[in-house]
């Protein structure tokens, strides 16, 4: 699963200064829940995406613990306070011990 | 708050409801779960937003928002699927809003309650019901 996890991130390029800028997340991920069978009837185990975290210039966004009723290709939207221009850090933490990260920076017009 | 009989009825009917759902199987309850985030704390109803929708037609993806202004995390719950907890969203200092939106996995027809607690340590509660076409967690 790690291979095929990617992650997409939306955010503006520019803020004013003490803008509140929208993000949008995303990383590719079949979130198997642990309650599914497979052709078997044996349960599939369980493998997500149990953490999300979202920084920026080392302040801490959001952090999300996400459990498995988090949809397939987990997707979050979510709101930061931009004071100044500098770079938003993205984690994402695998239960199989994967971490994926993304990085995008904002200028401050 | 005066119940026709017909009503009362559909108040029993929702009492053995969740009666079904402290079975001992689930890993853990919805109460726990509540128990667990608000330290005992009763939840206020107001100053919090659950955005869902009233009908989804597909149980694997349906589109939540939740906003609580003043709020330091906010725990939101599927009262009825196999595993309740959904997410909890914690904000930090670089928060603009404390809003958060995601897609999220419906078994059935069921309540999703968020809850957030606030700076103070206040609990506040919204739900909201969502009618589920067909279920999201496979099986």
């Amino acid at each position: 699963m790690a291979d095929d996890a990617k992650p997409r991130v939306k955010v503006p390029k520019s803020a004013a200064a003490g803008e509140i800028v929208t993000i949008k997340a995303l990383i590719s991920h079949k979130m198997e829940s642990g309650q599914r069978k497979d052709a078997e009837g044996k349960l599939i185990p369980r493998s997500i995406i149990n953490r999300f975290t979202c920084d920026l210039n080392g302040a801490n966004v959001i952090d999300i613990a996400i459990d498995p009723a988090v949809s397939t290709n987990p997707y979050f939207e979510f709101d930061a306070l931009v004071d100044a221009a500098g770079e938003f850090k993205f984690t994402w933490y695998d239960d199989d011990g994967s971490v994926y990260e993304d990085a995008k920076t904002i200028e401050v017009a | 708050m005066k119940l026709s009989r017909r009503e009362a009825l559909w108040v029993a009917l929702g009492g053995v409801a969740s009666a079904a759902l402290a079975n001992p199987a689930f890993a853990a309850t919805v109460e726990e779960l509540t128990a667990a985030f608000t330290a005992g704390a009763a939840p206020a109803m107001d100053g919090i937003t659950l955005t869902a929708p009233e009908i989804a037609e597909n149980g694997n993806t349906v589109p939540v928002t939740v906003e609580a202004p003043g709020a330091v995390a906010i725990f939101l719950m599927a009262t009825g699927n196999p595993e309740p907890a959904v997410a909890t969203f914690t904000f930090g200092p670089a928060a603009g809003k404390q809003m958060a939106a995601t897609r999220i996995r419906l078994s059935k027809t069921q309540d999703v309650v968020a809850l957030a607690k606030m700076a103070d340590g206040s609990i506040k509660q919204a739900s909201a019901t969502v009618k589920v076409t067909i279920g999201g967690c496979g099986g």
